[in-house]
């Protein structure tokens, strides 16, 4: 129940605290909109292998880059708050490191939901054609994702010394990730060796259970693979990130 | 005899680097009494900021042992965390947020109610003259309001020992003086023990009833100001500048001019 109680507490900060900042909030969510209004009609003329429209297959693909792209770089207001000494003063507190670490992923999640609604409204618009549950189901895989993302990036930013550090790190980690779990472009497209590559990435397996539950198809082997691989890669991160929240080397 | 506020044998932490080892704090010793304010004093890089990190569990210690406030630091460290304020020198606040939230939230970090969060933030609004300032944020606070805001965030949860690391670092002489003041008023109100680290010998002649002098991470002298005076220069007139010099063999601005 602490725990809870605590996750709550950490939760209402930063979520007041994001709610605060106006400029990056509007601009945070202008981006993705951006990058679907400006990237989503080159390629209504191709057939990318996805039933239905290209929609069907870009709409998901941008969903899971916003948690792969919002996520990975959350670590670095973390690291900025670790160097004014914020996060060691609650460190002095008894709450646990799990709470400091999940109240903090807990605002991402909210907040890469409501970015998340007003792209799949915009796709909508564009001409996007999904049933409702295979929407809300759609937002909950990226939801999860967002968790395990988020939780991953404030692990690295517990431990990495620079800002300039983290970025190079999480960009050169997300960079490839980003184009081999077929986001963009389903990797039905991509050669064998490439096509290879992609299936040890995870978020390959959450982007193609979002493109099927956008289809109205629940229940099949490609929807519950994606589950499996993305709650287990939040149970790995979550964990892994509140070990290296609560350990610090200097 | 009650049991000191601060019990240390031996305690130890080494760094590795990819140069190799460093030996930030090599076996400190040291005994502080409840109610008493001890200045732990030494020039820069002497292993003060590393003791205080592990002595506020912060930083897991790489041997010796410890009690803190009655509490084993190693076996209980949520014991101690509980019974203890932090300052910390880069002081931990976040600059888009307004005081008062800064207040209850670490109120209820400490586990008080909403409405305890409240009642305590502003008496201690009250008694750190914060109250004016309440609807601000942090950043819009002068240097010496921030460091008033950072001990009061230190105090929320009635600490028996209150860790200030170079609290006085950054201030002009009138919010250093205040502070002072501050500091001497919180023992004698509520019999804190404050751990006071700082480089400046003023500062720990000051407000200490007792000092430790630590220098390449192992204490190098303890006593009172005076004591330390007469016995590192054997003139009771002497400043504690000059004892200081004695122990260490360089001002605490750094090593010893060769020229």
């Amino acid at each position: 129940m602490t725990l809870l109680t605590d996750t709550g507490i950490i939760f209402g900060r930063y979520l007041r605290a994001t709610l605060r900042s106006t400029t990056s909030l509007l601009f945070g969510m202008l981006q993705p909109l951006l990058f679907l209004a400006l990237f989503g009609p080159l390629l209504t003329r191709f057939d990318l292998g996805v039933g239905g429209s290209s929609w069907q297959a870009l709409v998901p693909g941008v969903l899971v880059q916003l948690a792969l792209l919002g996520g990975s770089f959350v670590g670095l207001g973390l690291l900025v708050e670790r160097n004014l000494g914020v996060i060691d003063r609650m460190r002095v507190t008894p709450v646990s490191p799990l709470a400091l670490l999940l109240g903090r992923t807990l605002r991402d999640v909210v907040q890469l939901l409501a970015q998340s609604i007003l792209l799949v409204g915009l796709g909508v618009a564009f001409g996007l054609r999904a049933p409702l549950a295979g929407i809300v189901l759609g937002l909950a895989f990226v939801a999860v994702l967002a968790a395990a993302l988020s939780a991953l990036s404030y692990g690295l930013a517990m431990n990495v010394a620079t800002p300039p550090e983290f970025a190079a790190i999480a960009n050169t980690v997300g960079m490839p990730l980003m184009l081999l779990s077929g986001l963009l472009l389903p990797m039905s497209l991509a050669p064998g060796w490439l096509e290879a590559a992609s299936r040890v990435v995870p978020l390959r397996y959450t982007v193609e259970a979002v493109r099927q539950v956008f289809q109205g198809h629940y229940a099949n082997a490609t929807v519950l693979t994606g589950a499996a691989v993305t709650a287990g890669l939040a149970a790995v991160c979550v964990v892994g990130g509140a070990r290296l929240f609560g350990r610090t080397r200097a | 005899m009650p049991e000191p506020a601060i019990h240390v044998r031996g305690l130890m932490r080494t760094f590795t680097l990819a140069q190799g080892p460093v030996h930030a704090v090599r076996g400190i010793d040291l005994t502080v009494e409840r109610g008493e304010i001890l200045g732990f004093l030494g020039p820069n890089g002497a292993g003060k900021t590393t003791t205080v990190r592990m002595l506020t569990t912060l930083l897991p210690p790489s041997g010796g042992h410890a009690e803190v406030a009655g509490r084993d630091l190693l076996a209980d460290p949520a014991g101690v965390r509980r019974r203890i304020g932090y300052v910390a020198q880069s002081g931990g606040l976040d600059p888009g947020c307004g005081v008062r939230e800064e207040l209850i939230t670490q109120g209820r970090l400490h586990r008080l109610t909403r409405r305890q969060a409240g009642e305590r933030a502003e008496e201690l609004a009250g008694d750190l003259a914060l109250t004016e300032l309440m609807d601000r944020p942090t950043a819009a606070l002068s240097g010496g309001q921030r460091r008033r805001l950072e001990i009061a965030l230190g105090l929320v949860n009635r600490p028996e020992v209150l860790f200030l690391d170079e609290p006085s670092t950054g201030l002009d002489p009138g919010s250093r003086a205040e502070l002072w003041e501050l500091i001497r008023r919180i023992r004698a109100g509520h019999g804190t023990t404050v751990f006071l680290t700082t480089h400046y010998l003023d500062e720990a002649d000051a407000l200490a009833d007792r000092i430790v002098v630590v220098d390449a991470g192992a204490v190098v002298a303890e006593g009172t100001p005076a004591e330390l005076k007469s016995r590192h220069t054997g003139d009771p007139a002497a400043s504690l500048q000059d004892a200081f010099l004695a122990i260490t063999g360089r001002t605490t601005a750094g090593e010893p001019l060769s020229i």
